[in-house]
């Protein structure tokens, strides 16, 4: 990016036109080794994450992908099991949080008094601001005995021998497991959607929604086929940002996800993200091999962020056209 | 530019570390307690500080060997031959006792009675049920339930599985094939909670589960414990007497390097998942007065320190073993080839 832009800016012959130049020049420098130790971190990050890594993708190769065998004892290591359980619970998590941030933002914007609208939009911007342990205890202490006992139980109990439901939700009765981390996860991105999404809104000019309106549509009309299509693009960055933390989410998904690093076979099963496995993990890693590993998980995460990252440029793009 | 900011980076930390008499160290949190405790006294009264970071058994052999601190902390024991090639030198500090908690409503702690076998296979899943004949047959006095057993382990890896695991490694064979004893292995079954607090928590939420828990924690948190079997084929009860029945009945005095793993011990009173935590400390010390603070404060630890560690529900070495670790000291931690301190 920097080296695209910064030829462009001096062709223009933009630093030149002022007659402090040298501030411009100094601003100009400043701005763009900004960028570049940007880019030179997240370099550094990669490369000595796949260093780190290395004898981990060395000995087991494409295995270590798609083995579920997670075995410290025998320095045997297979990421399948955190690898899917991290998709699992971002997807799911976005999948809940997403209607909700659209809804309570669209719902500030357009529909809340200023007198309830600010509180909503400030309560909303505190659930932000609480640290992601308190999530973690929270989940584990007073939501998933709650999820447990209200919803598990019911759900285990009411599915019949063999039945699809069984299958889905399957498992041990005492809240620890995938779909719980998804809605603490859920939780915890809400905020940053919602936020995002309102100011999205706010960008709207007030002329385009009036003509809407002018035109007689109703404010559900209005919504749908002026206010949203016109932030269109937008949403994927706040999908993209919601999607991004909840890949990443570590302590509060360590608490509540169950651990178990074998591949989820129902909703209600425990299992691990790369996160969890990471944060649980690496402070007892002694053995050169398990450190190896747990870097290579890393670098995955890394892969997987990026390629989330990279499939949003390319929707970005396509919506542009 | 780049050298600049290095240098002043580096004074910086100097200046942090070069206080007269001051030590860092770090590792295993599970005696972070009682060391911190230790170390607050030890400042009252000698005005040295010194600075443990509980940053995981792992990372206290990892820091000591890098040199980074003073001092590295583990409760899984290096073997001899590990020491001998890194040039390290260890010695244990406190003891501490693993206890299994369960979750059966109306049974009291210590009612249940189970044998490392057992506990073996449940936790390989091969005892799926409470009114298991082999539980049972344990338990004549108790008319157990059918319900399902669910296994709580740890998520992270800690010094508690570590003697859990090693446990279960010395009395179930099938354990040894397929799981082996280490401070993080594949479970088998199970659903792992973060740190004690997570494994009793499972327990607490979940009707028919077992976990393992450091007896401290069960201690405090009133924890349904059960029983295990020692070596004798007794029950004793899990607090500080049986910890140090078990840590008087070791052979350290025949122990090369310290490698001692108070586990299933002889003796009739021993609980049998007892473990020690050790310190590690480099042979061979480039600065003999950083060696000297060390074990000075540990000696200070060792003469003063009981009655705390007691307070904190650790258990203090027995008396003899201090007294072999103390005279170890003269030999074992030199600078130069001279003794950096010898215990009086």
């Amino acid at each position: 990016m920097t080296a695209t832009t910064l030829p462009a800016a001096r062709a223009s012959g933009f630093a030149q036109k002022a007659p402090g130049a040298t501030s411009e020049i100094i601003f100009r420098w400043a701005c763009a080794s900004a960028a570049t130790l940007l880019l030179a971190t997240l370099s550094g990050v990669v490369i000595s994450l796949a260093i780190g890594g290395w004898p981990a993708f060395h000995t087991f190769g494409f295995q270590f992908l798609t083995s579920t065998t997670w075995d410290p004892v025998g320095e045997v290591y297979g990421a399948a099991g955190p690898i899917a359980g991290t998709l699992i619970t971002a997807f799911l998590a976005l999948l809940m949080a997403l209607p909700l941030a659209m809804g309570a933002s669209i719902f500030l914007v357009e529909f809340a008094p200023a007198r309830l609208s600010r509180p909503i939009a400030m309560a909303i911007e505190l659930l932000a601001g609480i640290p992601s342990i308190v999530y973690g205890m929270w989940g584990l202490f007073v939501f998933a005995p709650w999820f447990a006992e209200h919803v598990q139980m019911p759900l285990m109990m009411a599915a019949t021998p063999g039945s699809w439901l069984e299958t889905l939700v399957q498992g041990v009765p005492n809240g620890a497991n995938i779909f719980t981390a998804s809605m603490i996860l859920a939780i915890m991105i809400l905020p940053y959607m919602a936020a995002v999404f309102r100011e999205l809104l706010l960008t709207v000019p007030a002329q385009v929604r009036e003509a809407g309106y002018g035109l007689g549509c109703t404010p559900f009309e209005v919504m749908k086929s002026v206010t949203v299509p016109y932030v269109g693009q937008g949403m994927i960055g706040v999908i993209m940002l919601g999607l991004g933390r909840a890949l990443g989410e570590t302590m509060a998904v360590t608490f509540i996800i169950g651990n178990a690093h074998n591949f989820p076979k129902s909703m209600f099963d425990s299992g691990s993200t790369i996160a969890s496995t990471i944060a649980s993990e690496f402070a007892e890693a002694s053995s050169p091999e398990h450190t190896a590993a747990l870097i290579a998980l890393g670098f995955v995460l890394f892969v997987i962020t990026f390629i989330v990252l990279a499939i949003a440029r390319i929707l970005l793009a396509r919506s542009k056209r | 530019m780049y050298k600049k900011f290095i240098i002043a980076f580096a004074g910086l930390a100097v200046a942090g570390a070069a206080v007269a008499g001051d030590i860092a160290g770090a590792g295993a949190s599970f005696p972070a307690p009682v060391y911190a405790r230790w170390a607050e006294m030890y400042r009252a009264s000698t005005g040295s500080k010194l600075n443990y970071q509980a940053i995981g058994s792992g990372g206290g052999i990892k820091q000591i060997k890098a040199s980074t601190v003073d001092f590295g902390a583990s409760d899984k024991p290096l073997k001899p031959a590990d020491l001998q090639g890194a040039g390290l030198y260890q010695f244990p500090t406190v003891v501490g006792g693993v206890v299994p908690i369960i979750n059966l409503p109306g049974l009291a702690a210590g009612r249940i009675k189970l044998t490392g076998a057992v506990l073996g296979d449940i936790f390989l899943g091969k005892i799926n049920r409470w009114n298991n004949p082999e539980i049972q047959s344990l338990n004549g006095h108790l008319k157990l339930p059918g319900t399902p057993i669910t296994v709580v382990h740890r998520s992270d890896g800690s010094g508690t599985s570590f003697l859990f695991t090693t446990y279960l490694s010395m009395k179930n064979p099938e354990w040894a094939a397929k799981v082996g004893g280490n401070d993080a292995v594949q479970w088998p079954v199970g659903l792992g909670g973060k740190g004690n607090d997570g494994v009793s928590a499972f327990v607490k939420q979940t009707v028919g589960s077992i976990g393992y828990v450091e007896y401290a924690y069960a201690k405090q948190n009133k924890a349904a414990y059960a029983l295990v079997a020692n070596k004798a084929n007794r029950f004793p009860p899990p607090v500080t007497a049986s910890f140090s029945a078990a840590a008087a009945g070791a052979k350290w005095a025949q122990a090369p390097g310290n490698y001692v793993l108070l586990l299933d011990q002889a003796g009739p009173n021993a609980w049998p998942i007892t473990g020690a935590t050790f310190i590690l400390l480099h042979k061979n010390q480039t600065n003999a007065e950083t060696g000297a603070s060390v074990l000075k404060f540990f000696d200070w630890a060792y003469k003063t320190g009981d009655a705390s560690a007691l307070a904190l529900d650790y258990v203090p070495l027995p008396a003899p073993v201090k007294a072999q670790i103390r005279r170890q000291w003269a030999t074992s931690v030199t600078s130069g080839g001279k003794p950096v301190y010898v215990a009086k």
